[in-house]
């Protein structure tokens, strides 16, 4: 049963997926540390027929993902039940992908069970780790006809994962700049009003190296896919001049909403759903513009332990997300870029059906070029800096040296 | 033989507690701490001093911030929560208990919320700089939050408690009578107070130091709240390394190399406020 679209949006409080600090997460590290001398063990590599050879269903499925990423009452895990029998143990887990990946390492490299059988990574350097270590379970294609039949274009040739081999897009989403016109009285369209004087102590810059190194290339004219190690030595000098210029405020990990609106700072790198969540949240009148230099485009994707108990169930779960439908409900919900296509169609016929302020909300969801990228829009947008295996040391410490002084 | 067994017999649990979960991962760590290698292909034992070289190379500046800002906080605690905590003791009444209630209440507020609380506190257009500043009595541009006070009020904030107790529960055990004698000897109040009451209650101030120095030094949490660019403490680096880059070997060195530090300091204060007379009024 649908609810009431009158009510949608009322009575759902919307925060970003990320507004949950880190800090719980933070806790963590206290439990990674007493597990100490465990090293990375690279797992046998399982060819893709034999790992499915012999699994079966078991009519439950434990799955970890960002706080808030679906609404409280899990309508979509509740369909999912319906259709399959297969009842789902939902944990809001992962807080903080670096620290949900530094928990899972030493169990995933004993070939323990974490006690999730799926959970969402975000295309940065974690996934690439897990799947440099072969700790994510193949993903059988045949045996998920709703994901190959409506997964987006874009996705389908990803650079971090070829072919979706191992993963399976949950959501994506733009990292551009987002600003308060209560302060701002100009137009910001580019990276380059982040390294303005006249906003001097006003900036924000995210503290997340991948993050903040594709601004600090762009900024510089380069192209991330392409960037070379003297490139982001070049980027980190960029950023620590405008860090020594006073210009930085405060480097944020995710919680630059509260800062943006209450004028603390005024412009700063941001994640495009959470400026849209807090513009229909709180009525707040927050700019998002992809700049004219790029933007970012970073995909959580789902996937599947190799030490998952359930992986039959795992899969069916992620396929039937692939429903547009399903998928469109979740949109409606998270605001952020689904990457089945035919859900923005689904919404449109929704949004024709209702009436006042429901639908105002879902055409105005449907519009959003930050929830439905045009394609000239996607051409503008990079990925994550793709690190070959071994590099990833050397690149964190050069953009942590200037978010970490 | 039995009753001489016995204290042993109850000290065990407390003994292998210790073993299991703090000398045995120690000792882990010491060895990690020597590794070279990475995630990837494993780490291996090839007792490469040079993680603590590097450590040190780079995060001294750090390391050193984080001192002082553990230092500054410490001390502000020991300011506010010394008169306090003798406030309470002497002239708490019948009420002593439930003003102690009162410096404990912000305890059962999770503390990453009241960490969070101070941000919308500190804001630069919130309750208190924004009113400041409608009044005038400030520039328009003028901020806390981000900057290093932030970080070291935070901090002192979040551990005051700590250092409240130790000196009420030496204050509140002390002797009243001799405070008389010291009256009775024609000493001032605060002839009294300095060379009677304070030398009492040091221990407390110590034990109170260090139980607030030692987690505020290490804290990484209102660093990364309240903090801006240039105020990362050791803590955050430390976590950034095992999590994010699992660069276990550094992150392990950093933390000896951290605690080496702090029981160094601990001992040079221990030795400055005469341990062993501290440690036998503790056992008292």
């Amino acid at each position: 049963m649908r609810t009431n679209p009158l009510f949608r949006g009322m009575t759902q409080a919307r925060y970003g997926r990320r507004d949950m600090l880190k800090l719980s997460a933070m806790a963590a590290a206290g439990i990674g540390l007493s597990a100490c001398g465990v090293s990375g063990k690279q797992q046998e590599a399982v060819a893709d027929d034999d790992f499915w050879q012999g699994k079966k269903e078991t009519g439950n499925v434990r799955f970890a993902n960002w706080p808030l990423y679906i609404d409280s009452k899990r309508t979509q895990l509740k369909q999912f039940t319906k259709a399959t029998g297969i009842t789902v143990d939902y944990k809001e887990d992962v807080q903080d992908i670096a620290a949900f990946a530094g928990k899972l390492q030493p169990q995933l490299a004993n070939g323990d069970s974490t006690g999730y059988d799926m959970f969402v990574l975000t295309n940065g350097i974690e996934l690439a780790r897990f799947l440099a270590l072969g700790y994510l379970a193949p993903l059988d294609h045949e045996r998920m006809p709703n994901f190959t039949a409506n997964i987006g274009e874009a996705y389908r040739n990803n650079s971090y994962d070829p072919g979706n081999k191992h993963t399976a897009p949950y959501a994506s989403g733009i990292t551009g700049i987002a600003y308060n016109p209560k302060y701002v009285d100009r137009e910001i369209t580019s990276i380059a009003d982040l390294w303005d004087p006249k906003f001097k102590g006003k900036v924000g810059m995210m503290s997340d190296p991948q993050e903040i190194a594709n601004f600090g290339l762009l900024a510089g004219g380069v192209n991330p896919a392409e960037s070379t190690e003297q490139d982001w030595q070049a980027a980190a000098d960029k950023l620590r001049q405008q860090r020594d210029d006073g210009i930085v405020r405060s480097y944020y990990a995710q919680d630059f909403v509260q800062p943006l609106t209450n004028g603390d700072v005024w412009l700063t790198m941001a994640w495009s759903g959470d400026i849209y969540q807090q513009n229909a949240e709180a009525g707040t009148d927050l700019r998002f513009v992809v700049p004219e230099e790029g933007a970012t485009i970073w995909t959580d994707v789902m996937c599947v332990p190799t030490t998952s108990e359930a992986p039959v169930d795992a899969l069916k779960l992620i396929d039937f997300l692939y429903q547009p439908d399903i998928a469109a409900g979740l949109t409606e919900y998270i605001t952020y870029i689904p990457p089945v296509p035919k859900a923005q169609d689904i919404l449109r016929e929704q949004a024709q059906d209702a009436s006042g302020k429901a639908r105002a909300e879902l055409e105005r969801l449907v519009e959003s070029p930050l929830v439905f990228p045009s394609e000239e829009d996607y051409s503008r947008l990079h990925n994550y800096v793709a690190l070959e295996p071994g590099k990833e040391k050397a690149f964190t410490s050069v953009f942590h040296a200037v978010t970490q002084a | 033989m039995r009753r001489k067994l016995t204290p042993y017999l109850l000290a065990l649990p407390g003994w292998a507690w210790l073993a299991l979960f703090f000398v045995v991962p120690l000792a882990g760590m010491v060895s990690l701490s020597l590794t070279s290698g990475n995630v990837i292909t494993g780490f291996e034992q090839t007792f490469n001093v040079g993680n603590y070289v590097d450590a040190i190379s780079t995060y001294s500046e750090q390391l050193f911030r984080s001192l002082l800002y553990g230092l500054g906080a410490t001390l502000i605690c020991v300011a506010i929560g010394y008169p306090a905590a003798y406030w309470i003791a002497f002239h708490g009444g019948k009420h002593k208990s439930t003003y102690l209630l009162l410096i404990l209440l912000p305890f059962f507020v999770s503390f990453v919320l009241r960490t969070i609380s101070w941000k919308f506190t500190l804001s630069d257009n919130g309750v208190v700089l924004g009113t400041l500043k409608s009044i005038g009595l400030l520039p328009d541009d003028f901020g806390v939050l981000n900057t290093a006070p932030a970080v070291v009020l935070g901090l002192a904030y979040n551990f005051l408690p700590f250092i409240v107790l130790p000196i009420y529960a030496v204050l509140e055990r002390m002797d009243h009578r001799v405070v008389e004698a010291a009256h009775d000897l024609y000493a001032s109040k605060l002839q009294a107070f300095l060379r009677v009451v304070l030398p009492i209650s040091l221990p407390g101030v110590f034990a109170g130091g260090l139980m607030t120095f030692i987690p505020t030094t290490a804290d990484y949490v209102n660093a990364s709240v309240l903090g801006g660019p240039g105020n990362t403490m050791i803590g955050s680096i430390i976590k950034t390394q095992y999590l994010v880059n699992n660069d276990y070997p550094i992150a392990a060195a950093i933390t000896f190399v951290l605690m080496a530090v702090l029981l160094l300091g601990i001992f040079t204060y221990a030795r400055a406020l005469g341990t062993e007379r501290v440690m036998e009024v503790q056992a008292k």
